[in-house]
């Protein structure tokens, strides 16, 4: 028994103290504005039951980690966002971190690839291979993955609009390269919620973009049985200026759009929502990022069990990837940004991340180059191998504040997730900008915080100091547009344009109809149509979706 | 037409989807007193133009991340002085290397405020060259 509850410490021995000197902050608050206390205690905690709230490694509802051993049995995979200019220089990269130790492969495409425009399209003009790689045909993906076997990697693609043509292009060249569909690892982003609500990069309205989610869900259900069929993004929601409650909010809420649709198209929920997989950030605050990720694994739990009544126990868990904040990197004392990196690294594995990807300290600037990949990398190795954070699973599991933290993470987001359901739903609530605004006016207030000093950032508005300019950023060169170019020409003086027609005649019938669309793809890009053309039939069959602008 | 208050434009060239910033800038300019117009993502330099025209703004802010500036911020220029409208201010924002600054200035693009700047900042800026 303590001597004194922790409102009779308060007035004694803190105040006292406090009446001698006051403390830096009035008050000091979460991301999302919650009051964080001079101390957690038992009495934090009351009414938490150990059994039902906590748990085992392994067992419902997850909150210590999705597996009972953790990083004990292998460590997580480190997967390094990549992807700029041609597939031959993308090749090239991926061969190298291959080399260094990474363990899967993640593919960024570029813009125009992302909404389903050639390179030689006239809205692509200055894109091709800016932001990642440039991807027209299933030429592009035989040069990308050259010496690469695909049964011996795991891939991961930032792909959601144009999801199902890029899968379709991955299952065509695992077949030229021997291995069948059923043996193929990896993840399609295929999150096109996340798309309208943060991020961009959408094509079609919302309902027949849901369609060709839930198409994704059912065929690799059949075909692609190890495929994570969908990483439904907290990233880019945070990278927008969200709060941690209202990243795993809207997430979750967005996941469960995404299992109704595949219920409402006729699919058994434990046939499909064992592939479901998540994509988190992990930002600044350090604590507050841990208790994300336990409150998200165990909300996300009951939402399966309790609201969708799956029984599969592997549909209840949330395996999730994450990325380091990438807005949390500054322009000014950039090596400043290993050090961020590395904590929010840490943070990530301390909540039990199945993949990480550490951001490099010249983001800020431009696409990483080699040297700072590289330092990304050992940081995860690291913490790894060097540091015996892999050896225990969640370490901080009984922490008066991480739990108290988790429990409000928790509570906040389901409060989120019951304003959506009260909306419609995460696509109504779209469609009323309620997201949108939420996340604008979480950004502004955090800018706002800056621009008062309420809010530190190191080299920024604080121990402000000149720095060197970085040398030896990544530049993509003009020259890449007019190589692509010529490339995707080339494909389609040479390719059957007969059986092109025909492949894309069949997807505008199949899209039009309520049949599957997969197969129709895989035709489309066995028969080298260009993504463009792809996209362009559906077009015309699903019409093109405006922003959802709020402003 | 007498105008009481500078008008901005905000626009996002190109396919990019990151607007956070320009979000942010949109509304510090707008709490500072300034008429606001933002166009949303995707827009293409012919329609950034157009809209400064129809709008009738003396500052057009461009905002960008993914690299493709140099090809997209000159058609922007361009249109504008085609339009008799070389007058209007116009300013960038997003990642945009330090090497390439001297070009762009050097075609009319006043100032380029990069990652880390204050609204403060960008909102002295106009004021101070938008004379009233």
């Amino acid at each position: 028994m303590m001597s004194k509850t922790k409102q009779e410490w308060r007035e004694t021995t803190l105040a006292s103290t406090l009446k001698r000197a006051a403390e830096r902050e009035e008050k000091f608050e979460t991301s999302s504005g919650l009051e964080i206390d001079t101390v957690y205690t038992p009495e934090d905690l009351v009414g938490l039951d150990h059994a039902r709230d906590l748990n085992y490694p392994g067992e419902y509802p997850f909150t210590r980690g999705v597996q009972p051993n953790m990083y004990r049995g292998r460590i997580w995979t480190i997967r390094q966002y990549a992807g700029f200019g041609t597939a031959e220089e993308t090749n090239q990269r991926y061969r190298y971190l291959l080399e260094q130790g990474q363990t899967g492969l993640s593919v960024a495409f570029d813009l125009p690839t992302q909404i389903g425009y050639d390179s030689d399209h006239p809205l692509a003009r200055g894109e091709v291979g800016k932001v990642g790689v440039a991807i027209d045909s299933l030429r592009d993906m035989e040069i990308l993955f050259q010496d690469i076997p695909l049964d011996k990697v795991s891939t991961s693609m930032t792909i959601n609009a144009t999801a199902p043509a890029l899968l379709a292009m991955y299952i065509a060249l695992g077949k030229k390269q021997g291995v069948e569909p059923a043996e193929l690892n990896g993840t399609t982003q295929n999150d096109i919620l996340k798309e309208y609500i943060a991020r961009g990069t959408y094509i079609f309205p919302p309902h027949p973009s849901m369609r060709l989610t839930t198409d994704i869900f059912a065929y690799c259900a059949e075909q692609v049985p190890r495929w994570n069929t969908i990483s439904v993004s907290g990233y880019h929601i945070r990278e927008a200026g969200s709060t941690a409650a209202q990243e795993i909010g809207f997430t979750l809420a967005n996941g469960i759009a995404y299992v109704q649709a595949a219920i409402d198209a006729g699919l058994a929920v434990d046939r499909f929502a064992p592939r479901l997989s998540f994509f988190f950030n992990s930002h600044v605050n350090f604590f507050e990022e841990i208790a994300k990720f336990r409150a998200a694994r165990r909300l996300w739990a009951k939402i399966m069990r309790e609201r969708f009544g799956a029984t599969d126990s592997r549909s209840w868990t949330l395996r999730f990837h994450t990325q380091t904040a990438g807005c949390s990197l500054t322009a000014q004392q950039p090596h400043n940004n290993i050090v961020r990196t590395a904590l929010q690294a840490l943070a990530a594995t301390l909540g039990g991340t199945q993949s990480l990807h550490t951001n490099s300290f010249d983001e800020a600037y431009a696409p990483p180059s080699e040297e700072a990949v590289t330092i990304a990398v050992r940081t995860q190795q690291i913490l790894g191998y060097e540091s015996g954070i892999a050896d225990v699973v969640d370490p901080f599991g009984g922490s008066y504040y991480i739990e108290h933290l988790t429990n409000s993470l928790e509570q906040e987001a389901a409060e989120y997730i019951s304003r959506i359901d009260g909306l419609g739903g995460a696509v109504a609530a779209i469609e009323q900008g309620y997201q949108q605004r939420e996340i604008q006016d979480s950004s502004y207030r955090w800018q706002k915080a800056i621009e008062n000093s309420k809010r530190t950032v190191v080299g920024v508005n604080k121990f402000v100091s000149p720095y060197p300019r970085i040398k030896g950023l990544l530049r993509v060169k003009p020259e890449v547009e007019r190589r692509q170019k010529e490339r995707t020409a080339e494909v389609r003086k040479e390719r059957d344009n007969d059986h092109v027609s025909r492949a894309l005649k069949r997807l505008r019938d199949v899209a039009r109809s309520g049949d599957n669309t997969m197969p129709a793809f895989l035709e489309c890009a066995e028969a080298y149509a260009t993504l463009g053309e792809i996209c362009d039939t559906l077009r015309q069959v699903f019409a093109t979706q405006k922003e959802f602008l709020v402003f | 037409m007498t105008k009481d208050r500078i008008r901005v434009l905000l626009a996002k060239p190109g396919l990019d989807g990151h607007d956070r910033g320009a979000k942010v800038v949109a509304r510090a300019l707008r709490d500072a007193g300034m008429e606001v117009i933002y166009t949303g993502i995707r827009q293409t330099p012919d329609m950034i133009v157009e809209a400064a025209i129809q709008e009738d703004v003396d500052v057009v802010g461009l905002s960008i991340l993914s690299g493709a500036h140099l090809e997209l911020f000159p058609p922007v220029i361009e249109g504008l002085r085609k339009k008799g409208r070389e007058d209007a201010l116009v300013i960038a924002g997003g990642i945009i290397p330090e090497d390439d600054i001297p070009s762009l200035q050097q075609m009319g693009i006043r100032a380029i405020f990069g990652p880390g700047t204050s609204t403060e900042d960008i909102i002295s800026f106009i004021q101070h060259e938008v004379a009233r």
